[in-house]
């Protein structure tokens, strides 16, 4: 389980806080959610796990660790964090990156391989065996977002972090991430999601954190966060929320002004 | 693969032993060993300048890695130039030797990469625009080179000479004691980046992804600047500046088909070994028995390859 309780961020020279005391929990074996318009703090929040901006005040754990005072290795070991981008400036093998993945796990004489059978198992949940030999430059945009997957569940670990992860990604691919995520998640681990997708999102996670100018606006079930007041005060935009005639889920529709 | 690390070996071999054969004074290749001259200045020198190669192409490889940038390199991110003033520092206050110079050096070089660093982060910060630090670089060299100069302004005219000579790197005064000192810095720092090298392969994805995967992105950096910075300050002491190896033999190794780090400094070492030693028998056959300045040289053939691969960055 990843919680975090009261967490406020500062961009240097900022005057607002790009998160001010954000509290939520991922739980393992749950798809958790979060969504929220553009700046509203849903990257900084990924970015704070990964001890990429300075933490002001507030707590990371994982399950009962205090996460901002493990070591990035040992954090990596137990979360498996997929950020917005990443791209190897100079083109390696698929299977080269999807080892990197357990770069954690290894030690400064014992390196990951990548004939490691832990990459290859990886690779197979992710379905991207048939990249593993092609070079990172060779592959498509979607393909990409599929390897990066797999590195991330390369490196094991309790729980996943996704910063929007399908970008790029046609409706096909983007169904069989989220059909994915469900997955692992219903396998035990704690999937932590940021996404604009919320129709997806309402769709296939248990709960939503909805986070507005660094501030937890909503949380709860789909349809809980979901209503239309809330989103189009969030969003500033006129949307209705009606129900997805095929499962029945909340489905919001950006209407025209 | 196999393949061409075999011969990436025997060209260095090869290049070793015409560099020992070639000269004013042609030495039959049985009479290598018993000759004079060849002991005490080809050998040397030699020996000197596959040392500078070698370290210039980690030093190269690293960077390029480690700041995302296939136009980085220790002369044109002016680590060279700072090191090249601690050493004329060292020498105005007679305090120069083979051990004190290379310390001098480091000092130099180890101000131009904060300063670099400052100047890019202001202007976009690091794996930005690759062409921000590349200008930061180059013009703390070019302050750097006003330094020497205006150092230089009140020596005595040997003094500047030989100053010139050196700021165009020369491996000519090739002395054992400088060539142990040279090779003692790359041994620590050459297996230091060879051991930090899938930290390169991590930092090369981006800083937030190598956090990601457990790269403690700050302290893995600093380090890696540090052994690659010193390992390029140590040729400045003993060689001068010797620019564009470190540019163009990373490539040169990744287009031999090495993608990790450890394969990409390991073939950085051996091509940029044989490329300096090229260089040399070159400076000093072409115009024989004038010396080109090494310096010269690989800048001629870097300058081009410079050129290219800006034209692929833009």
């Amino acid at each position: 389980m990843i919680s975090v309780d009261d967490l406020v961020v500062r961009y240097p020279q900022a005057r607002e806080p790009a998160l001010n005391g954000v509290t939520l929990r991922a739980e393992r074996g749950a798809l958790t959610a979060i969504v929220g318009p553009n700046g509203s703090g849903k990257s900084t929040l990924v970015r704070a796990m990964i001890g990429r901006v300075a933490v002001e005040r507030g707590t990371v754990r994982v399950d009962d660790q205090d996460a901002l005072k493990l070591s990035r290795r040992a954090f990596a070991r137990r979360v498996a964090v997929v950020t917005q981008r990443d791209e190897p400036v100079f083109p390696i093998l698929g299977r080269e990156y999807v080892a990197l993945g357990r770069y954690a796990h290894g030690s400064l004489f014992r390196t990951a391989q990548p004939d490691d059978p832990a990459v290859d198992a990886a690779a197979k949940r992710a379905a991207v065996t048939e990249f593993l030999d092609r070079r990172t430059d060779q592959l498509s945009g979607g393909e990409w977002q599929r390897l990066r997957i797999a590195r991330a569940l390369a490196q094991g670990g309790e729980a996943l972090v996704l910063d929007e992860p399908t970008t790029f990604l046609d409706i096909a691919h983007e169904m069989a991430l989220f059909e994915l995520l469900a997955d692992l998640a219903r396998g035990g681990l704690a999937v932590l999601l940021v996404s604009h997708q919320l129709n997806l999102v309402a769709r296939f996670a248990g709960h939503v954190v909805l986070l507005h100018h660094g501030k937890v606006a909503a949380a709860g079930t789909p349809s809980a966060v979901m209503r239309g007041s809330v989103l189009e005060s969030v969003y500033e935009w006129p949307l209705v929320v009606t129900h997805d005639p095929a499962v029945g889920a909340p489905m919001l529709v950006p209407l025209r002004r | 693969m196999r393949r061409l690390w075999a011969g990436a070996v025997i060209v260095l071999v090869a290049l070793f032993v015409i560099a020992l054969a070639v000269g004013p004074v042609g030495i039959p290749l049985h009479d290598l060993w018993a000759s004079e001259i060849v002991r005490t200045v080809r050998l040397p020198r030699a020996a000197l300048a596959l040392l500078v190669g070698a370290a210039l192409g980690m030093s190269g490889g690293a960077l390029q890695g480690v700041l995302r940038n296939g136009l980085a390199e220790p002369y044109l991110l002016g680590v060279s130039g700072g090191a090249a003033v601690g050493a004329v520092v060292a020498t105005m206050l007679g305090l120069a030797g083979p051990a004190v110079t290379p310390v001098a050096a480091l000092i130099g070089a180890a101000a131009a990469v904060i300063l670099v660093l400052v100047i890019a982060r202001v202007g976009g910060g690091r794996g930005a625009d690759p062409r921000v630090l590349i200008m930061a670089g180059v013009v703390v060299g070019a302050f750097a080179n006003a330094a020497i100069m205006v150092a230089l302004a009140s020596a005595p005219a040997d003094t500047v000479r030989g100053a010139v000579w050196w700021m165009m790197g020369s491996v000519a005064d090739a002395r054992w004691s400088s060539i142990a000192w040279l090779a003692g810095y790359l041994a620590v720092g050459g297996v230091a980046l060879i051991l930090w090298a899938p930290e390169i392969d991590a930092l090369a994805l981006g800083d937030e992804a190598a956090a990601a995967i457990g790269v403690d992105v700050d302290r893995a950096s600093r380090r890696i600047f540090l052994a690659a910075a010193t390992v390029a300050a140590a040729t400045v002491a003993a060689a001068g500046l010797v620019g564009f190896v470190g540019l163009v033999v990373p490539h040169i190794a990744r287009s031999g088909g090495a993608r990790a780090h450890r394969a990409i400094l390991s073939a950085s070492a051996l091509v940029g070994a044989s490329l300096v030693l090229a260089a040399d028998i070159v400076a000093r056959t072409v115009r024989a028995p004038a010396d080109l300045p090494l310096g010269a040289i690989t800048a001629l053939v870097g300058v081009p390859f410079f050129l290219s691969r800006l034209r692929r960055s833009t």
